[in-house]
């Protein structure tokens, strides 16, 4: 959307899965998991990127790092497009992963030690004793002691194997961070230490980071833009303090409406979305979240072609009859 | 609370709960004293492992066998105590006055058993009516809980639900009964925020409705202050603070519940701004202290004495109750 951000650009990705039927098991349709979605980041910023489950999010992050093959769509890395075969392994090096869920997302059977040091191993970098050095070091970079090496992630709590899976993502120097869900399986007391270490390697490394989580007020918190999708599709990007103050989109407010907050002097009315996200294989026709909760001007958005329209500095939504109104 | 002229609904005293594993016998629960009076709305919260679930299914007297164990305590619901009912009475209690919401609606339901069965199931067991008008009135408990076209759905099975329309099943099934008391375990963590902005919003009109009590447990402290009149705060096994939710957000009074307030980071606040942190993490069961047992992660200097012999609860305003841990808590 914006020419002169060229870190790290999105054009148009679309991942569609196929859906199988029948006896030979052809093709009979398509899940559009991402569907479209266009945007980008700069150096040393945050994206936060919320929306419901089955909206496309992972799908979205896991095609950033490659572990989905897009099916269609560019992706540009400091001004060069990514050609699938081609330089993928410097890509990688760059663009890193920390998952979900800790106690899924590290190998039972390595040490930490082996399993922070795996990616050298791989890219070849350095030799054994330098190597050992870096664990250390990278160990001790994410508040644990150098000597947790030699023990396995069982013998950790789950936010220490969180932070095992933040040293592992580190391990290349990357300068750019996929973070899915990163404290979601976290204890309240613990989701702020790994967030106070996300912001701080953040600023003495200048990496940039995709945020995914489910909780509103943690994407606020540390993200510089903030991205909402519904469906497969963005429908708002803009500054996270503009999004939050000044949602145009009808989901979005609807979104930071059901958010509950820890304040209970506060009265407030709240909007209440009925149903449930569609199925992304059999979407309704026109503007999916109109369909949902039965917009006025529904029918108006079967028509209408949908196009991103400025709404403010930064602040972009997609255009639509029945969530978004006339400016 | 005690002096109160009302009698409360549910009244747990002293409760304490233990749990023998292969390293030895650990206490669940340490002396979990609160009450829930009628047409009100009670949180429990703390972290995972502070024994929220652990004080439902005690309530509820599902604790597994034979690994759990009352060790002391009393649970008395509307008169009837509970602990010492024989099972087959405590099985009328079950469903019936007491309704139960778990927290992951494909665990809570049968994956093989049509919704309008296992609905009809709760009907066939406490009420004494004709399965057809059981099958009725699973049908009419869908349509309460907002299952559009009900006489369709109760012929679905569970996987062929939403995760929120899961939860409404369960839900419907919890309340069929017109239970005076739901404990609600986590009912909605499974589940997105607008789908848990719907089944709140759900719970409470349902409650408008019938009048029941609500022991909602959560560790979500957003959904406590938007859902509970009165909140009780967990750690490892004890209950630190409790009152009314106004006063507990307001005034925190034990630091436990101070520093977990302030870690959450806020909508409205200084974004990128370091959070407060909590040093550490939740205290394993096997090696607590009996004194404060926040004192080892608050950061603040205990003596001894202080770590090893527990303080008194104490009421600082009315009906707002701390353990008054001198260093962790300033009367």
């Amino acid at each position: 959307m914006n020419a002169e951000e060229d870190f790290f650009q999105v054009k148009n990705l679309r991942v569609h899965f196929p859906v199988r039927g029948g006896v030979f098991k052809k093709a009979i349709g398509a899940c559009k998991a991402v569907d479209g979605v266009s945007f980008s980041i700069s150096k040393g910023q945050t994206v936060g990127l919320v929306g419901e489950s089955g909206c496309g999010k992972s799908t979205l992050a896991k095609s950033i790092v490659q572990l989905v093959k897009p099916t269609a769509g560019e992706l540009f890395f400091k001004g060069r497009l990514l050609v699938p075969g081609e330089g993928l392994t410097e890509y990688r090096k760059s663009v890193q992963m920390v998952f979900q869920d800790p106690a899924e997302s590290l190998n039972s059977r390595m040490t930490v030690g082996a399993m922070v040091q795996e990616p050298m191993d791989i890219h070849r970098i350095g030799d054994k004793g330098s190597r050992l050095k870096r664990v250390e070091r990278l160990l001790e970079q994410v508040g644990l002691p150098a000597s947790s090496a030699r023990r396995y992630p069982f013998e950790f709590s789950g936010g220490q194997r969180q932070r095992i899976g933040i040293a592992r993502a580190l391990a290349l120097n990357p300068e750019f961070l996929v973070l899915d869900e990163p404290v979601s399986a976290l204890d309240v007391s613990v989701q702020s230490q790994v967030l106070n270490l996300l912001m701080s390697l953040q600023q003495d490394l200048g990496l940039s980071y995709l945020l995914i989580a489910h909780d509103l007020a943690v994407v606020k918190h540390i993200s510089d833009i903030i991205a909402v999708m519904y469906l497969g599709k963005m429908v708002e990007m803009g500054p996270s303090s503009e999004i939050y103050s000044n949602p145009k989109h009808a989901y979005t407010q609807a979104l930071l409406s059901a958010i509950p907050i820890p304040d209970p002097s506060l009265k407030r009315e709240k909007l209440i979305i009925p149903g449930d996200i569609p199925s992304p294989i059999n979407p309704p026709e026109g503007c999916a979240y109109g369909h949902r909760v039965s917009a006025t001007n529904y029918q108006e958005s079967i028509q209408a072609e949908s196009v991103w329209k400025k709404v403010g500095v930064d602040h972009w939504v997609l255009e639509c009859p029945c969530c978004v109104s006339p400016l | 609370m005690k002096d109160q002229i009302a009698k409360p609904l549910l009244s747990v005293t002293d409760l304490s709960v233990s749990f023998s594993t292969d390293e030895g016998e650990v206490t669940a629960l340490d002396r979990v004293d609160f009450d829930v009076f009628s047409g009100k709305t009670v949180g429990l919260v703390g972290e995972s492992g502070c024994g929220k679930s652990v004080t439902a299914y005690s309530i509820m007297r599902l604790l597994p066998k034979p690994m759990g164990k009352v060790i002391s305590g009393k649970v008395n619901f509307n008169g009837i105590d509970l602990l010492n009912l024989s099972p087959e009475k405590m099985r009328e209690v079950r469903g019936n006055q007491i309704g139960m919401i778990f927290q992951e609606p494909m665990n809570a339901l049968n994956p093989v058993q049509k919704i309008g069965a296992q609905l009809s199931e709760v009907f066939n067991i406490h009420k004494n009516i004709t399965d057809h008008q059981a099958w009725l009135n699973s049908i009419q408990m869908l349509d309460a809980v907002g299952i559009p076209s009900p006489e369709n759905r109760v012929h679905e099975y569970p996987h062929q639900l939403s995760g929120g329309m899961r939860q409404r099943v369960v839900i419907a099934m919890a309340l069929a009964c017109q239970p005076k008391l739901i404990i609600a375990d986590e009912p909605t963590t499974a589940l997105d925020v607008t789908v848990q902005a719907q089944i709140l919003d759900l719970l409470k009109n349902l409650q408008k409705k019938s009048g029941s009590s609500i022991l909602l447990i959560t560790h979500d402290l957003g959904v406590i202050a938007e859902t509970c009149d009165e909140v009780c705060v967990m750690y490892a096994g004890r209950i630190v603070e409790k009152g009314s939710t106004r006063k507990i957000f307001a005034q925190p009074k034990h630091s436990y519940t101070q520093d977990l307030l302030d870690s959450i980071p806020r909508l409205d606040g200084t974004p990128k701004k370091k959070l407060r942190t909590i040093e550490g993490i939740v205290p394993s069961l096997l090696d607590l202290n009996n004194g404060c047992r926040f004192g080892p992660r608050s950061g603040r200097e205990h003596t001894e004495a202080q770590l090893s012999e527990r303080s008194p609860m104490r009421e600082v305003s009315e009906g707002h109750w701390v353990e008054a841990c001198p260093v962790c808590v300033e009367l």
